[in-house]
């Protein structure tokens, strides 16, 4: 084995989030030589603003979506749910905001104990009654699009209540309230993971699922506490989005956005077959595809064509991940040294 | 009988139960629901999802899965409208183009799954990134097709009788549905998808060309998005970089209502035939009830699919199936 410092830097360099994290680091010097203003920061009342403060609020809906997902994928599963979580837990919490005038509390827990309940009605169907997840929660995610709908028969609704507003709008020491919020859960969710066995139970229910039941995991709770913490996860991400925005438009309120978020897992180095994962790795992946964004949106792309570069981003990852395409790349650099040794 | 009763044709029976029960529920409920017009309007104004679940229906049956074909249809809508509106192409040359243009982006993505062995969900998911980008590429605006083709096409039809008329969108529809038929029962390419779905290492050793089937199929699904979106300017007469966002939803709900497992290998074309028919008939009941809004349908689908993967789930608790790796 290497010695010490060595390998503190081989962990690094064989660990998930190099490639994300390199990705993220060329986009970042792209804009240093090309865009300069891209770092300027800004403060008004004490307040930050500037280019990279509006891409971490921009990726903050997403982040929050890919904490929960990246644990759902780690137990071989996927969640397309999240979209229309949002868009139940935002209409309804608007819609109680309005008519009911709960207060912030009584909102907050509203969203979270809808959220729970679609979470264990997603993770009951999976685990078990068996049903593969992809059905599920694409069940879910026509069944739950038509319920926000039904809430206020489609209309728009205003964003009234003060603390969600305050979630989406607010700032606290100079930066926007939602960043400490993505802070909190990750550091939550870290802690939950790694400082007790969930993680390891979730990385082996998604290695191989008999062989954790087998050895005493308990396979079944441990899938349905993963879609109930997507849920709660896209309640949370509801509540910023629809803070942020001031209002709520039912049909449009996390449209696609579950896609946005299991890019993100697997931009960050979380494989989709289950098994090893990495929070961090999500979070990064998120920035990364908002970054990217950004970038292209600055250099005068129009925002219209955003789809294509993430769909390079994907197609670039995926073949990454490829041990054919590796051993090809290999080669190819292989051959080219030849000549010259 | 016997054959038709086995535990095999039990998710494909119970469609058909379902459709059944539902438009006898309806014709029940409504006056003129039972009628030639009802059905043949059902044909034509889900031609395109259908079009596109029997393409979808081959990916699933390799154990594969196509999020691509929205976007493609999107895509279609707008290349043939910007051609034929703004390049002065002839409709006919324009929608070749568009059904090649599908085909070859399927291809595509079929090469990168099997050659880099990379996972279909991701690999069309970025397609569907790619061609909604691209549809807005070509025009961000939605575009009119003002053609006598077109014209022509939409008058055209095969009279049933006096009054009923099979409007072309249904015709192709029907078209595509006895093709796959015969493509998935019939031919040799037929009985690879079924064994590449059904285990695609043992079909390798067995001498199946897993790698050409498998290409062949993402080709065959990217035909079908294609075609669909033709059909769907049929429809429209005109063309939007928006069009069909999300269809490729609804071409799996109906797919998987129709019976066939997302493991692969199990299921038929017929259902997933069944499949649209019932999600068509979903959607003409409500417009028959008047008042409902979409978000009716919308659960209506939701509760539906439940209920139905519940029950099929029930019925073939065969040992359960782990994903392969």
């Amino acid at each position: 084995m290497n010695s010490a410092p060595s390998t503190i830097i081989s962990r690094f360099l064989q660990s998930r989030i190099v490639w994300p994290l390199a990705g993220l680091a060329l986009l970042l010097l792209f804009n240093f030589v090309f865009d300069r203003a891209f770092f300027e920061v800004s403060t008004r009342d004490g307040n930050f603003y500037g280019p990279m403060l509006t891409v971490m609020r921009l990726s903050v809906v997403v982040m929050l979506l890919a904490m929960g997902m990246t644990l759902v994928i780690a137990t071989g599963g996927v969640d397309l749910s999240v979209g229309s979580v949002m868009a139940i837990v935002g209409t309804l919490t608007a819609f109680l905001a309005v008519k009911h005038h709960l207060s912030f509390p009584s909102l907050l827990g509203v969203a979270i104990s809808v959220s729970l309940a679609i979470g264990v009605f997603n993770g009951v169907l999976i685990s078990c009654v068996g049903i593969q997840p992809i059905v599920v929660t694409l069940i879910m995610m026509v069944l739950g699009r038509g319920v926000a709908l039904n809430i206020t028969g489609g209309s728009p609704l205003q964003v009234v209540d003060s603390g969600v507003l305050f979630l989406g709008k607010s700032f606290i020491v100079g930066v926007p309230v939602q960043i400490f919020l993505v802070v909190l859960v990750f550091a939550i969710t870290v802690i939950l993971c790694r400082k007790t066995a969930i993680g390891l139970f979730v990385e082996a229910v998604g290695d191989n699922e008999t062989a954790s039941r087998l050895s005493g995991v308990n396979a079944r709770g441990i899938k349905v506490l993963v879609y109930i913490f997507s849920a709660v996860c896209a309640a949370l991400a509801a509540l910023v989005s629809i803070g942020d925005a001031g209002s709520v438009d039912p049909d449009g309120l996390g449209q696609m956005l579950e896609l946005d978020a299991i890019t993100a897992v697997v931009v960050g180095g979380t494989v989709l077959t289950g098994g090893r994962f990495t929070l961090l790795g999500s979070l990064i992946g998120a920035l990364l595809i908002q970054t990217l964004a950004t970038t292209l949106i600055r250099q005068g792309m129009d925002s219209a064509y955003a789809p294509v570069p993430k769909a390079l981003v994907i197609l670039v990852v995926c073949l990454l991940q490829s041990q054919k395409f590796r051993a090809q790349i290999a080669s190819l650099i292989g051959n080219f040294r030849k000549p010259t040794s | 009988m016997k054959q038709i009763f086995t535990r095999k044709n039990l998710p494909i029976l119970a469609t058909t139960f379902v459709l059944v029960l539902l438009f006898g529920t309806f014709s029940v409920l409504f006056d003129n629901f039972l009628s030639l017009r009802v059905v043949t309007d059902l044909f034509a104004s889900n031609a395109h999802v259908g079009v596109v679940a029997i393409g979808m229906t081959f990916v699933i049956l390799s154990g594969g899965i196509d999020l691509s074909v929205g976007s493609v249809v999107g895509f279609t809508t707008i290349f043939v409208a910007t051609l034929v509106g703004k390049h002065e192409v002839h409709p006919v040359l324009a929608i070749l183009l568009a059904l090649l243009v599908g085909s070859v982006f399927g291809a595509g993505m079929g090469i990168f799954i099997q050659v880099y062995q990379l996972p279909p969900f991701l690999v069309t998911l970025a397609g569907m990134f790619f061609a909604r980008g691209m549809a807005f590429v070509v025009s961000k605006q939605s575009l009119e097709i003002n053609h006598r083709f077109y014209s022509a096409v939409i008058d055209a039809g095969i009279p049933l009788t006096d009054k009923v008329i099979l409007r072309a969108p249904a015709c192709i529809f029907v078209a595509v549905f006895v093709v796959a038929l015969v493509l998935a029962h019939f031919s040799r390419f037929g009985r690879n998808v079924y064994a590449v779905g059904g285990n695609a290492a043992s079909s390798l050793l067995m001498g199946v060309p897993v790698g050409r089937t498998r290409i062949w199929i993402y080709t065959l699904s990217g035909f079908c998005a294609a075609l669909g979106g033709v059909v769907f300017t049929f429809r429209t007469q005109a063309g939007n970089a928006t069009n069909a966002f999300g269809l490729e939803l609804d071409a799996i709900a109906a797919v998987v209502i129709g019976g066939t497992l997302l493991s692969g290998g199990v299921g038929y074309v017929a259902g997933t035939l069944m499949g649209v028919l019932i999600y068509g008939t979903i959607l003409t009941g409500i417009r028959f009830y008047g008042n409902l809004d979409s978000s009716w349908q919308r659960m209506a689908i939701g509760a539906l699919l439940l209920v139905f993967i519940v029950i099929q789930r029930l019925l073939t608790r065969a040992p359960a199936r782990e994903a392969s790796h």
